[in-house]
């Protein structure tokens, strides 16, 4: 869906995006991670034609950007750095005129269309109000809408769940992973780790305008070859397994071993109560940190980006 | 897309603000004519305006020299200024462009939407004039055989007619030289008040040099130069060499600077 080779981009003497090569399949929920100025947004509008590439080359859906984006574009949807609309106008208003400015929207069925959109984001009961009315949540549905209106079969999103509430962040995310059920691709960038965490199912970090890291995400989260033993008699598990304990906070302890039935088994035998017991994972939040060893800068301890 | 622009203009009230002020100065000063029957001198003060006492059908002319030197070109600028930057700083141009609209027909449907803006403004600015100059100046008596011309010589109704068209023409193809410039700008400038002033700075330095005698070897190249050469229409016989001039002028003013923003345009990475 979206590869690029090298992409280079420099503004004068900096360099904010630097031989990126990107893989993004068809049917991945792709998150792109990166701290703050970090080259993400830079990389978004290469992708979408908006700023021309120093060198290297991209292509999405198949075709090279931004040389095809005739072909390309009308195929995808993309919101970056947060929504736009004219301020004076209704967003059903804005979702037409938005419509009637590109290519492939027939003007019979254009309000079927955006009253479409604007049910999928939970917008249906929006009235007239002009859009400078609108809360910061509901400008992000409207951007979204925007995004979906030409049933696209790549989405780009940034930080689409932006200003919503945790019931509309709860409405979007399962909106986004049911349009991937039915096959859209999407490409999310986000400063929500634990976001990133519930919907991709593949994750690419950016540091200082490289790509550290790109890889699935459950590969990421695999098993540590750890448990997590919860118990109320440390000492006796200590006891027990000799060497195997590898780190004890209270009532906590981390353990090596390579089957955990097992090990609960001798845990049970031998009369130890657990009181939980589970496989160490890694999170994507030390997976990222690992990968992008940058020092805490006052830019980057509000988090990624 | 043409379509949208044109509609998203006529749609703004700041469209309709602009306009209606730029109606009323001429307005005011038919009334106060009216009023006072006080005309500047003949051979002062704006071209025709001591003819309207006698003929209000001549005022539509008088309201185009009125708001030409200033109201109208600022205006002009502020629509042409708004056209590229206005989006870029909504945020709305980057939607635009991945929508996808492509960069040469935003910008030709954005010089359609100001070309509109002009014709639109001073065709209500004509109107406006001559249903004001004739209900509160009068028309001549008819007896007297149409208008004096400038030069003196009479005109019949239809050649004042067929004069006003051309200088009507006349006054759109300048203000497209200044919508050209403001376009160009427009590209360039990060906000659209940049755009604008710049656009004015270039028209107000114009003016300016058009003033002072040791600039005599670039007068015939300023974009103001000719502007209210239109005047000459309405000499006997019209008196074609400065408003050829100017329109050739225009047009080369128009050439560049719309071939020079999109150029910029075309190559220009949209951050904003």
């Amino acid at each position: 869906m979206i590869t690029t080779r090298g992409l280079t981009k420099r503004f004068g003497s900096i360099t904010a995006v630097d031989d990126l090569s990107l893989e993004v399949h068809e049917g991945d929920v792709y998150g792109f991670l990166g701290a703050n100025g970090s080259g993400k947004t830079t990389t978004v509008r290469m992708l979408l034609g908006l700023v021309l590439a120093t060198s290297g080359s991209a292509e999405v859906l198949g075709h090279a950007m931004p040389a095809d984006w005739r072909t390309v574009l009308p195929q995808v949807g993309a919101m970056v750095e947060g929504p736009a609309s004219y301020g004076q106008l209704s967003g059903r208003a804005n979702l037409a005129l938005f419509d009637a400015s590109g290519p492939g929207g027939a003007r019979g069925t254009r309000a079927g269309r955006v009253d479409d959109v604007l049910e999928q984001v939970g917008l249906g009961q929006v009235d007239r109000r002009p859009v400078q009315a609108y809360s910061l949540g509901m400008k992000q549905r409207l951007g979204l809408a925007a995004a979906l209106l030409r049933g696209p079969r790549l989405l780009v999103l940034d930080e689409p769940t932006n200003g919503l509430d945790p019931q509309g962040i709860r409405h979007i995310r399962d909106l986004l992973l049911a349009l991937n059920a039915a096959g859209t691709t999407i490409f999310l960038s986000s400063h929500l780790l634990a976001e990133v965490e519930q919907m991709c199912t593949r994750v690419g970090v950016l540091d200082r305008g490289r790509l550290v890291l790109q890889e699935r995400l459950d590969v990421l989260q695999r098993p540590t070859g750890r448990v997590r033993l919860g118990t109320t008699d440390p000492a006796a598990v200590r006891a027990l397994l000799d060497g195997a304990v590898e780190g004890q906070d209270g009532d906590r302890l981390l353990v090596r071993t390579t089957d955990p039935a097992e090990l609960n088994q001798r845990l049970v035998r031998a009369g130890i109560p657990v009181l939980e017991l589970a496989p160490e994972r890694n999170t994507l939040e030390d997976v990222v940190l690992a990968a992008t060893t940058t020092e805490p800068t006052a830019d980057t301890t509000g988090g990624l980006r | 897309m043409i379509g949208v622009e044109i509609s998203k203009m006529l749609r703004s009230r700041r469209t309709w603000s602009t306009i209606l002020l730029i109606d009323a100065l001429p307005t005011l000063v038919a009334v106060l004519l009216a009023l006072t029957d006080l005309g500047p001198r003949p051979g002062t003060g704006p071209a025709f305006l001591s003819a309207v006492l006698t003929d209000g059908t001549l005022f539509p002319l008088a309201a185009l020299a009125i708001v030409l030197p200033l109201f109208l070109p600022i205006a002009v600028a502020i629509t042409a200024g708004e056209a590229i930057a206005g989006e870029a700083q909504q945020g709305t141009l980057r939607y635009l462009l991945v929508r996808p609209v492509g960069r040469t027909r935003l910008l030709v449907a954005k010089l359609v939407s100001v070309l509109c803006f002009v014709v639109v403004t001073i065709l209500v600015v004509a109107v406006t004039a001559y249903v004001v100059g004739t209900l509160l100046l009068g028309q001549a008596d008819a007896s007297a055989g149409g208008v004096t011309s400038v030069s003196g010589s009479q005109l019949s109704t239809q050649e004042l007619t067929l004069r006003t068209l051309l200088a009507l023409g006349y006054a759109m193809l300048c203000m497209t030289g200044v919508a050209a410039i403001g376009l160009f700008l427009s590209t360039v400038a990060e906000s659209p008040l940049g755009a604008a002033l710049g656009t004015l700075a270039v028209l107000i330095a114009s003016t300016l040099l058009l003033t002072l005698d040791a600039a005599q070897s670039l007068q015939p190249y300023l974009p103001t130069r000719y502007w209210l050469s239109f005047v000459d229409l309405f000499r006997d016989p019209i008196l074609w060499r400065d408003v050829e001039r100017g329109v050739l002028l225009q047009l080369v003013y128009v050439a560049v600077f719309l071939g020079a923003a999109w150029a910029n345009f075309m190559t220009k990475d949209v951050t904003d």
